[in-house]
């Protein structure tokens, strides 16, 4: 069903993990979809991320995608890291199945999540990025069990 | 191939190395078709009545009361579409349950935009269907209640019995999807006025394709299939005659072994259920404790999701299986675990064994000790299980 490299980083993760204190946090799914993914970034002054971390709560492709997202970014700009899309996420995968699709979006989602953390910590702004859509916690007061 | 731990056994069984040996002289040497009128064709024949009997027999029927099918998913489809089609004049409202398989729920689910009614009888937080609300969805012009015996996915038998009678009591037609437990727990028709009764050869170690619909006699339901006189001219074609064989031989083998069989089974199950309840924190067992099938457990681990688990069992060897969503192709979880209340990210986490008698106590503990390790693993990764921590 996956790609050997889908295989590779969903049973060998990279940058799993969280970080102490980091310049922007973005947390993005929900659990109700099955999918929740967590990204944490740390930005230099030259707004350099020197390094990225991940949580994820979801199947092989979004544990898959995280991994991959977390590695695309890493020792890129801010700016760089926003050229870090969905698709080129699939692709440094050799693509997904066209149900996991949504998992590799949810990557790109997290990574922007962070990014606009991070920018509102420090009072940027940042070309193209916009307020994430899904925060689990809101979506959470919604859900009534 | 690698070694494998099979734990799947409510998906599909093992072919018994017997089924197969019964079944290959009536693909090599007794090929006949059996309405043919010629000696070689009697053979056929013969194989397909004896068989007929054999699975009639184990349910205290008549043999002209089995109808041979293609499956499980056939004989339910069959049994829902054309008793429905049948009584539409005495009414067209239909009762079932919210934890049916799909071979039933979307069977109704099609009669609905044909003009009948259902009602999806609600289940307790266990999963046994509830009497009290069954009683009362019970109308003048319901013609049909279709429950399942036992549930495929969390294991719960259902109170048949009390449902048959109920039936019976209204003159509603009964029919029940037994394809989880027919040839695992003793039970007969008359006992339990069953009317209509759907089976599948593959969960009980006989082949795939083949299964039957058993039709009380003086039911009326339209034929499934119209062709030649093949069963009765309700479901015409040629017999699968290998496959009818490999059923007989397989009904035989589960009806001559079932009381060992079932204790060996309940006492892995149990071993099972205890160990990883006592040494895997925060997960809980789906279903009933007793009102179970002997091979069947499902646990939902908190703050995982089950398609990774499954992937990562797998790496291992163990065959399994989830109602997470991503295992289904959709976004939501199994109909059955929210039917019973779980919550959504619950019901991803959940994980499914079926046993036989052939797993042995060694592969269990290898699927306990690989499971808490797994766990243990995903949970590390999990932004739900570091929230939890952090709040304490």
């Amino acid at each position: 069903m996956y790609s050997e490299k889908v295989m590779d980083h969903f049973s060998n993760p990279r940058n799993v993990g969280e970080l102490e204190a980091p310049s922007g946090i973005g947390t993005v799914g929900n659990a109700k979809c099955g999918d929740i993914m967590r990204i944490y970034l740390d930005i230099d002054e030259n707004q350099r991320i020197r390094d990225c971390k991940f949580k994820t709560f979801g199947c092989g492709a979004a544990v898959a995608t995280s991994s991959m997202a977390t590695e695309l970014v890493k020792g890129k700009t801010v700016k760089e890291a926003m050229e870090v899309t969905n698709k080129a996420v699939m692709e440094a995968l050799d693509g997904l199945p066209p149900v996991k699709v949504h998992c590799s979006l949810l990557a790109e989602e997290a990574i922007h999540a962070a990014l606009w953390d991070y920018a509102e910590k420090n009072g940027i702004t940042i070309d193209g990025l916009e307020k994430p859509k899904s925060d689990i916690h809101e979506e959470e007061e919604e859900e009534e069990y | 191939m690698k070694k494998i731990i099979y734990l799947d056994n409510a998906a599909t069984t093992k072919t018994a190395p017997e089924v197969v040996e019964a079944m290959l002289p009536y693909f090599t040497e007794y090929y006949g078709n059996p309405s043919s009128v010629y000696e070689l064709a009697s053979m056929s024949k013969k194989a397909v009545t004896e068989s007929r009997e054999q699975i009639a027999e184990a349910l205290g029927a008549k043999s002209n009361e089995i109808y041979f099918t293609a499956g499980g998913s056939e004989a339910d489809n069959w049994a829902i579409k054309e008793a429905a089609e049948a009584y539409k004049d005495k009414g067209k409202h239909i009762i079932t349950s919210k934890i049916e398989h799909h071979a039933v729920l979307h069977t109704c689910e099609a009669l609905e935009k044909k003009g009948y009614e259902v009602t999806y009888v609600d289940s307790d937080e266990k999963g046994i269907v509830d009497l009290e609300k069954l009683k009362k969805a019970i109308r003048k012009d319901t013609i049909l209640i279709t429950i399942m015996f036992a549930n495929n996915e969390i294991g719960t038998i259902q109170p048949i019995k009390e449902i048959g009678a109920l039936a019976k009591e209204h003159g509603i037609l009964f029919h029940t999807d037994a394809v989880q437990a027919f040839g695992h727990i003793p039970f007969l028709v008359d006992d339990y006025h069953i009317d209509m009764l759907s089976a599948s050869g593959h969960k009980l170690k006989g082949p795939k394709g083949i299964g039957f619909l058993y039709i009380r006699k003086g039911i009326k339901i339209r034929s499934l299939i119209h062709g030649g006189g093949q069963e009765r001219a309700r479901r015409a074609g040629t017999e699968n005659v290998p496959g009818i064989v490999g059923l007989g031989k397989a009904v035989k083998m589960a009806f001559t072994k079932m009381k060992e069989n079932t204790a060996k089974e309940k006492e892995l199950r149990d071993y099972l259920i205890d160990r990883v309840l006592k040494e895997i924190p925060y997960t809980r067992l789906n279903g009933d404790g007793i009102k179970r099938l002997p091979n069947n457990v499902n646990f939902s681990f908190q703050f995982i999701e089950g398609e990774s688990l499954l992937i990562m069992l797998d790496m291992e060897g163990i065959c399994a299986s989830s109602g997470s969503a991503c295992t289904s192709g959709s976004l939501d979880p199994s109909h059955v675990l929210l039917a019973i209340g779980l919550p959504h990210e619950i019901a991803h986490g959940s994980l499914r064994l079926t046993l036989s008698e052939e797993n042995t106590k060694k592969e269990i503990d290898f699927t306990v000790d690989t499971l808490k390790g797994i766990v243990e693993k995903l949970r590390s990764m999990s932004p739900l299980y570091e929230d939890f921590m952090k709040r304490g």
